[in-house]
């Protein structure tokens, strides 16, 4: 989910900047090098994971699965995001300098949203885990386009059709990473628990 | 589907400091984002296309970047005239244009191309290798850019994996479609990929550690600079005023 450059007003990519680098430097003071591979590694297969296209009706949506990576990651999932961003923004050239900051906050904002609170759900009552995991999924596409609804309206009222528009069209994307959320946190507790274990999951 | 198609040339652009070249292309963008009246977005647009000229990029390949957020600006021209109040522009059947819709969907068409074309310019012609070891230079945080260097080496990696589900799943008849069959088998596939992936961070791990991995990535390549390089700051610093003084200039004349 990315916001073009030249659409936003100052105080927008401002705050979207100041909101970034707190949370990466949160993200990074709180990864040690230990777990620098990991991070690396799982940050790749979010970026391919990213480019996969799956079928709606007649048309296409690509998936951003932040809600996942949020779950699998906690906090390091700032700087991971925005590590995405610089390389897609390298590699396919969307630029994206002066929105690096907004984009960041909009997907890597509700992550961290989701990590707490399916945490907090699994831990509850882990028996929720595959409609936490749903919800979360969910919630993260929900939040980010949200997220960037704000931020259009906070530039200039006329955006407020566009930004309906962008939300409109990100209610099947909704749904859709909800139910591959489910599925892939069900298929990682059965193939490899260790990789929830280390987020977190109770056992 | 990793290219860096503008990294490798020769040109005055190239032969630029990365440091001064991220620096300028910074500075460019967010004074463009940040502008609002058309001479200087125009002006802002020329520039763009002298540098992407003094890096002797193919044009085409440079235009067809640019579709990529053709998309989102279409929305933008097919909702905002329209639907932003204000006197009308043009009238066309029921459809009413406005002039400040128009105006509004124009600067943002022009600063998106303009910003575009300048990190075409500036920024994708250096390898990412580069950018990396250059942002650290210019003060990121270490472990940041550690980070991006690491994840940039194994996508490719990744994206072979991904390619071999890919292929298992079409051997087996896979047919994506809108169903839930569909999903859960998109689902399993990335699912086998964060797997695949944290084994391979395990063993990547474990060989750094016995290589003595202190947490840094040492750069071999001098970044010196040359006179040139501060010939081409001037450059950029002189465009840098040209956008200010035309967006800003007439509240210092008042």
């Amino acid at each position: 989910m990315h916001i073009s450059e030249g659409v936003l007003s100052g105080p927008v990519l401002v705050s979207g900047a100041v909101l970034a680098v707190v949370g990466v430097a949160i993200g990074l003071k709180r990864l040690d090098y230990d777990n620098m591979p990991r991070t690396a590694i799982l940050a790749a297969a979010f970026f391919v994971a990213s480019l996969v296209h799956v079928p709606v009706g007649l048309s296409n949506v690509h998936l951003i699965l932040n809600g996942l990576l949020g779950i699998l990651l906690g906090w390091s999932v700032f700087p991971t995001i925005m590590i995405a961003l610089v390389l897609q923004g390298v590699f396919f050239q969307f630029g994206g300098i002066t929105t690096l900051g907004v984009n960041t906050v909009v997907m890597a904002l509700p992550a961290i949203s989701v990590y707490y609170i399916v945490q907090f759900l699994w831990h509850k009552k882990p028996s929720w885990m595959l409609p936490a995991a749903f919800f979360g999924g969910f919630f993260a596409v929900f939040l980010s386009s949200i997220i960037l609804y704000a931020a259009l309206m906070f530039t200039q009222d006329a955006f407020s059709e566009v930004a309906a528009v962008v939300v409109i069209t990100h209610l099947p994307l909704m749904v859709i990473e909800g139910i591959i959320t489910a599925f892939c946190i069900a298929f990682l507790k059965k193939v490899q628990p260790s990789l929830l274990i280390e987020s977190g999951l109770p056992t | 589907m990793i290219q860096e198609e503008f990294a490798i040339g020769e040109s005055c652009i190239h032969r630029l400091c990365p440091q001064f070249r991220i620096v300028g292309a910074t500075l460019f963008s967010t004074v463009i984002a940040l502008s609002d009246r058309l001479p200087t977005l125009i002006t802002g647009l020329v520039i763009a296309i002298l540098f992407v000229c003094l890096a002797r990029l193919d044009s085409r390949k440079v235009f067809k970047k640019l579709t990529v957020i053709w998309g989102f600006l279409l929305l933008l021209w097919l909702i905002i005239p329209l639907t932003m109040p204000g006197q009308a522009l043009f009238k066309l059947g029921p459809l009413t244009f406005t002039q400040p819709g128009v105006m509004l969907a124009l600067g943002i068409t022009l600063k998106a191309n303009a910003i575009l074309i300048l990190f075409s310019a500036l920024v994708a012609t250096m390898s990412l290798a580069v950018l990396g070891h250059s942002l650290e230079k210019m003060g990121i945080s270490a472990k940041l850019v550690l980070l991006l260097l690491l994840t940039y080496r194994y996508i490719s990696v990744i994206e072979q994996e991904y390619q071999k589900l890919r292929r298992a799943a079409a051997i087996r008849s896979f047919r994506p479609g809108t169903n839930m069959h569909t999903y859960k088998t998109y689902a399993y596939l990335i699912g086998m990929l964060f797997v695949r992936a944290a084994e391979r961070a395990q063993r990547v791990h474990q060989a750094m550690r016995c290589r003595g991995f202190n947490g840094k990535f040492y750069c071999l390549q001098e970044f010196s600079v040359a006179p040139r390089d501060w010939i081409g700051s001037m450059f950029m610093s002189l465009g840098i005023a040209v956008l200010l003084f035309l967006e800003w200039g007439g509240l210092i004349w008042k």
